[in-house]
């Protein structure tokens, strides 16, 4: 009842291009950019901001950035954090060596160093598919770490590699507190993640896909596979390369090159999974998941053990904690192996028709 | 047939392909008019598709002249040939399954979309008035095959039929002055293929679209090609009119064996 379109009719194509073409989606998005933007930062504390919203937002980011290279190009990698990596010392160094750099411009010099980075791995890409790419990727991986090891240069000759970040000053005014970098990244997420659904709704994003799911019928209608595939090699690169930029400069303050290990590149890759390959949504649902529910099991279980005087030890709960997660994850796989955009579409659907079954 | 056809458009030269030690083809010279359906017809594995394949670009030819609009052409990759201007559908269905029946149509004017990534991003003038101008375009493509009702619903989950029907659309939204279609009637049933029928002569008859088919169905071929080629084990053994081709003593021995 509540969401049913009757009644709306579009008379151009305009009207039914337009990014949300229902009007309670209109009015749902407008919502929750208002809680997101207004009502939070009033009401969170600084543990939320500073352990919950800025880093599931820069990880949001960063898994949008591998939905836009392997949910829509369909091209398989298990180099993200390596390419956050490239973002954070790139945008370190920029700061370090040019002088009176705005602190935006060395965010978004830092997205095009790991662009750069970035169509260079995908190289490989114009040969080899599927898992075999994802091993080349892995070279990636292992490569750039040991790189911003090797290279003491890249982290002003520190010990073992670790920087600490410059001051976030924008405009002369200095990002200090948990509150404003919160709205910082949120502002730049969300300008980012409204470009990256412009750009799969458009026939870069059409390109993408036809090399996704049919590669020889893609270069049949005039598709050239070679600069598709590193366009989104590049533009993924980008997105992890900002989202590491953000993830030094306003999550952690300071990072070392081991920070971005194969296991960050492997969560990642699990957040688009369980949000939903090929889903700008799905990247911000699967980063709230993988990131969200452990907070939760850690308030809510020992929580639920006291309840039930069930006499379990901390160590134990912690252990649960873990046997829960992954449950929890097969559970979702099993029930959407699509993920969880596709259960929110699903649930869409129903909801146009209820309370009918037809 | 009382239609006329035109000049020749494209011609073939002694073309030979091999894969390794195999012969796909030998030796085979046709050509195509101007506004004619051309039909290509033979026993499986007679090497019908890979005809189409050369025509493209998917393959390459070790031997053999191809001459497109009065070009030869030596070496050519298959977006070269979109945007020359042909366009084809496949034997088992190429679609992209994840998008919608309006995206994969809307893919088949790629060529013609020139708005940069960076503009489609930030969404500016140029990429937002394509997108409308081509949605136009596109949208007559799916009057025009009378597949207004699935516009909207993933590729993936229409019938097969229905499937043939869009993957047609998606190379006549590329307005192709060539058309290939290889097999556009398998695996339907009579109704289906009376439609297919009547959408690749309205196609040819609308548009003047030259169209190269290749199909098993004896019955469609003689009534709407004008030219027949056939081919067995990667020779030609028969070209011309339905009529005479159905004559033909090698072609009748193709089909149907020597009586010992």
């Amino acid at each position: 009842m509540l969401y049913r379109e009757a009644g709306q009719f579009k008379t151009s194509y305009a009207a039914d291009q337009q990014l949300f073409p229902i009007r309670q989606d209109r009015i749902g998005i407008l919502i929750l950019l208002a809680v997101v933007f207004l009502v939070i930062p009033g009401v969170a504390g600084d543990y939320w901001f500073s352990a919950i919203l800025i880093p599931f937002l820069i990880f949001s980011l960063a898994a949008l950035g591998l939905n836009i290279l392997t949910g829509y190009a369909g091209q398989l990698s298990l180099g993200s954090a390596a390419f956050m990596a490239v973002g954070a010392y790139a945008a370190y160094n920029f700061q370090l060596r040019i002088d009176g750099i705005p602190i935006l411009v060395s965010f978004v010099c830092a997205g095009l160093t790991a662009a750069g980075i970035g169509i260079l791995f995908g190289l490989p890409s114009l040969w080899i598919k599927g898992f075999y790419l994802a091993v080349a990727t892995l070279a990636a991986q292992f490569f750039i770490v040991w790189c911003l090891t090797k290279f003491p240069w890249l982290s002003n000759y520190s010990s073992s590699g670790v920087i600490s970040t410059q001051p976030l000053i924008i405009f002369g005014h200095a990002f200090t507190s948990p509150q404003e970098k919160y709205l910082l990244v949120l502002t730049i997420v969300a300008v980012m993640a409204l470009a990256a659904k412009n750009m799969v709704r458009s026939s870069t994003g059409r390109a993408w896909m036809a090399v996704r799911d049919m590669d020889v019928a893609a270069s049949v209608i005039g598709i050239r596979l070679m600069p598709v595939k590193l366009l989104a090699f590049a533009v993924s690169s980008f997105y992890c390369g900002v989202a590491g930029a953000l993830y030094a400069f306003c999550y952690l303050g300071s990072v070392e090159p081991d920070g971005f290990s194969l296991d960050m590149s492997f969560r990642i890759l699990f957040m688009i999974i369980i949000g939903g390959v090929g889903s700008i949504l799905g990247s911000f649902l699967g980063a709230a998941f993988i990131l969200l529910l452990p907070v939760f099991l850690d308030i809510a279980l020992p929580w639920a053990a006291r309840l039930l005087g069930l006499p379990f030890s901390s160590a134990t709960v912690s252990h649960i904690q873990v046997l829960v997660f992954g449950a929890l994850i097969m559970f979702f796989l099993i029930v959407e192996p699509h993920g969880l955009a596709r259960l929110w579409q699903i649930t869409k659907e129903k909801l146009r028709l209820w309370p009918f079954p037809h | 047939m009382s239609k006329k056809t035109g000049e020749v458009i494209l011609d073939l030269q002694s073309i030979s392909l091999r894969f390794g030690g195999v012969k796909a083809l030998t030796d085979i010279s046709f050509d195509v008019r101007e506004h004619e359906i051309r039909a290509i017809i033979g026993p499986n594995g007679a090497g019908k598709s890979s005809m189409l394949n050369v025509i493209n670009g998917v393959y390459h030819p070790q031997e053999g002249v191809i001459i497109f609009r009065g070009q030869e052409r030596k070496r050519m990759e298959p977006h070269q040939a979109a945007t020359q201007g042909i366009a084809r559908t496949f034997q088992n269905i190429a679609l992209f399954k994840g998008m919608s029946v309006l995206d994969n149509i809307m893919t088949g004017r790629i060529t013609r979309m020139k708005a940069s990534f960076i503009e489609h991003a930030l969404w500016l003038g140029r990429a937002k008035r394509e997108e409308l101008e081509h949605r136009k375009k596109v949208e007559e493509v799916i009057d025009f095959l009378e597949i207004q009702h699935i516009r909207r619903i993933p590729v993936g989950r229409l019938p097969y039929g229905l499937q043939k029907r869009v993957e047609l659309g998606r190379a006549l939204a590329a307005e192709p002055s060539m058309l290939l279609l290889d097999e556009p009637m398998a695996g339907m049933n009579v109704e289906e293929k009376q439609d297919m029928c009547r959408f690749i002569l309205d196609v040819n008859d609308q548009f003047g679209t030259t169209i190269v088919l290749i199909e098993h169905d004896m019955g469609v071929v003689m009534d709407i090609s004008d030219r027949v080629v056939v081919l067995d084990y990667g020779k030609k053994i028969g070209d011309g009119l339905p009529d005479d081709v159905k004559n033909n003593e090698d072609v009748i021995t193709a089909y149907l064996g020597v009586s010992h």
